[in-house]
């Protein structure tokens, strides 16, 4: 189980893009594990013809289709780590 | 190339996933401008940069579109659908996940009829169509720190797409240039988007597999990506087909895989990067309550739609009397099928009308494709009228097929109408048979020799008769007239 549960986590991680030392592993993994157990606790229930809920709210909001600017190039830069020629600039990426 | 041999043993399975980005002002969930080509990174807000404590709103008129294609492509319209979130991390999706549908989109089941270049009718099933947001755009070249950086412009992100997903139905690259033209067609028609590869509003993932011919079960896949025209679409499939026929030969097996398409070397390679990125957890996206269209928003957007390619089609062959390809090319835009139309009930003759079209009219457009890019019908120097005008000069005899050619390449550097020109150049046929007698009478005097082979029974000299009477006349005599009375002069000679 607990092998299973470090399998599951370094695979989470590398989908996040995250690299974890081998303590942080066993930590993350224990908390997940009881993250997991408490939601599990759901399947007790008998929901047997109750239809699957994806949202706590019924209705829906439109947004007219009128253009607007909220942020200047700047703003929206402002916070960027790196930035150049108006564009954020990131370790380079090949491919997709 | 593939022997023969080895192509008749093995089936191409191609099913296509086509992004196309709808013609929204606004993108999908804010209402930052969906404008292609400004200035990078001026269309954005803390929504489509995936700030902090930002919420999805979606817009009404992309459903509408979204509703559009689904409807003229015959799907079934679900009246509550789900977003999902897609979660992976790549530096043009600020958020980390893509908001799209996964297990309940709004569409399902529709189906493209595609016409092949000979006319062999092919329908394509869809699988479903569902909505979701773009990504933004990576800029790998043209700046001092390419060499080891990467640009990102979030102009794009957000932008409303919807992905139609075929059934593995197509089975050669031409029926994927097929399929791929009804759709884009059906997609232009019902104003869903202006499917333009060149921009990106259009692009094509194909799944690729083979399998002995006659065998049931698929072979495994290969998803082929970066195909950013038809014709590379084509030539992707047909280069990938080769490749897992030569490795199934060989004893080996297909791997599943995303495969690159490089257009500039013509192949596909293995994309190992994003192999382990398959696993996307969707999972509901909590931010966007269920989707609901009802029947009421169904019905008005049905109501709304335009004829559509397939209807048209049928139409113009009923209508006009033309061919089934001749309607199918006619029909691949709205522009090209309101001039052929107007053309046609113009001239009352619409066997005519689309023969110019088809030939003198697009050929004198892509000439000016070439050299001035995108070309509107509306802006070329011929107008339908003059076209149709010119086409019954020549069913009311006034002038034969040779001089409406020149009339028309006349028309097309000058604007002029067809009776102008030839009131002006002196270009109207002569059935007139008193001159057409006179000049019969002079090519009989000085040809004694071809009069006596003729006499000698060698009737088909009258060809040549036919052609000096017509040099005489400036090529502008009736050819019927002027046949007929060569003949009972030369008989009567
Ligand atoms: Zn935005």
């Amino acid at each position: 189980m607990a092998e299973i549960q470090d399998k599951l986590l370094t695979h989470i991680a590398t989908l996040a893009r995250l690299s974890l030392s081998e303590a942080e592993t066993r930590s993350l993994a224990h908390d997940l594990a009881e993250i997991l157990k408490y939601a599990a606790s759901l399947e007790s229930l008998d929901l047997t013809g109750v239809p699957p809920m994806s949202h706590a709210t019924e209705g829906e909001r439109f947004r007219p289709d009128e253009p607007t600017h909220d942020l200047t190039r700047e703003q929206a830069l402002a916070n960027a780590p790196d930035q150049d020629a108006g564009l954020f600039r990131v370790p380079q990426v090949i491919g997709g | 190339m593939l022997h023969e041999t080895l192509r008749n043993k093995y089936e191409m399975v191609i099913g296509l996933e086509v992004h196309c980005q709808m013609k929204t002002r606004t993108k999908l969930f804010c209402s930052c401008p969906n404008n292609f080509g400004d200035a990078p990174n001026t269309n954005v807000c803390p929504v489509c940069l995936g700030l902090p404590g930002a919420l999805p709103v979606i817009s009404r008129e992309a459903v509408t579109l979204a509703l559009r294609a689904a409807l003229a492509t015959g799907c079934t319209v679900h009246e509550t659908s789900i977003f999902s979130r897609k979660n992976y991390f790549y530096p043009d999706l600020p958020k980390g996940y893509q908001i799209s549908q996964y297990d309940r989109p709004y569409a399902t089941d529709g189906r493209v009829e595609a016409l092949e270049a000979d006319g062999t009718a092919k329908t394509v099933r869809l699988e479903r169509i569902h909505m979701e947001e773009d990504a933004g755009k990576l800029l790998h070249e043209g700046y001092p720190w390419s060499k080891d950086m990467s640009g990102v412009d979030l102009n794009r992100s957000g932008a409303p797409l919807i992905e139609i997903v075929s059934k593995p139905d197509i089975r050669s690259a031409q029926e994927a240039h097929a399929y791929l033209t009804a759709l884009k067609a059906i997609l232009v028609y019902a104003d869903v988007s202006d499917c333009n590869m060149e921009k990106g509003s259009l692009r094509c993932d194909a799944n690729v597999s083979v399998r002995v011919r006659g065998a049931e079960a698929f072979g495994t896949r290969a998803e082929i990506k970066n195909l950013n025209s038809f014709r590379n679409v084509a030539r992707a499939i047909e280069y990938e087909y080769e490749r897992q026929v030569a490795l199934v030969e060989a004893g080996h097996k297909v791997v599943q895989e995303t495969r690159l398409y490089r257009a500039d070397k013509d192949e596909t390679a293995s994309m190992r990067s994003k192999e382990d990125a398959h696993d996307y957890r969707y999972f509901p996206e909590p931010d966007l309550p269920p989707l609901v269209i009802d029947a009421a928003w169904r019905g008005d957007t049905l109501a709304a739609l335009p004829e559509l390619p397939s209807a048209k089609r049928a139409r113009f062959v009923a209508e006009y009397g033309i061919p089934h390809y001749d309607a199918a090319v006619l029909t691949l835009t709205r522009e090209v099928a309101d001039f052929f139309e107007e053309v046609a009930k113009g001239s009352g003759n619409g066997k005519a009308a689309s023969n110019w079209v088809m030939t003198e009219v697009m050929r004198e457009m892509k000439g000016r494709e070439s050299s001035e890019g995108d070309v509107s019908y509306s802006s070329l120097p011929i107008k339908p009228s003059a076209l149709a005008e010119l086409i019954r000069l020549i069913d009311t005899g006034a002038i034969n097929g040779k001089t409406a050619k020149d009339v028309f390449s006349r028309m097309w550097t000058s604007g002029e109408s067809p009776k102008a020109i030839v009131e002006r150049e002196g270009l109207s046929q002569v059935s007139d048979t008193g001159a057409i007698e006179a000049a019969i009478r002079e090519v009989i005097a000085s040809s004694p020799e071809q009069v006596a082979t003729y006499k000698k029974g060698r009737t088909n000299t009258i060809g040549w008769f036919v052609g000096q009477v017509m040099k005489k006349t400036g090529g502008r005599a009736n050819p019927k007239i002027v046949n007929d009375l060569v003949k009972t002069a030369l008989d009567a000679a």
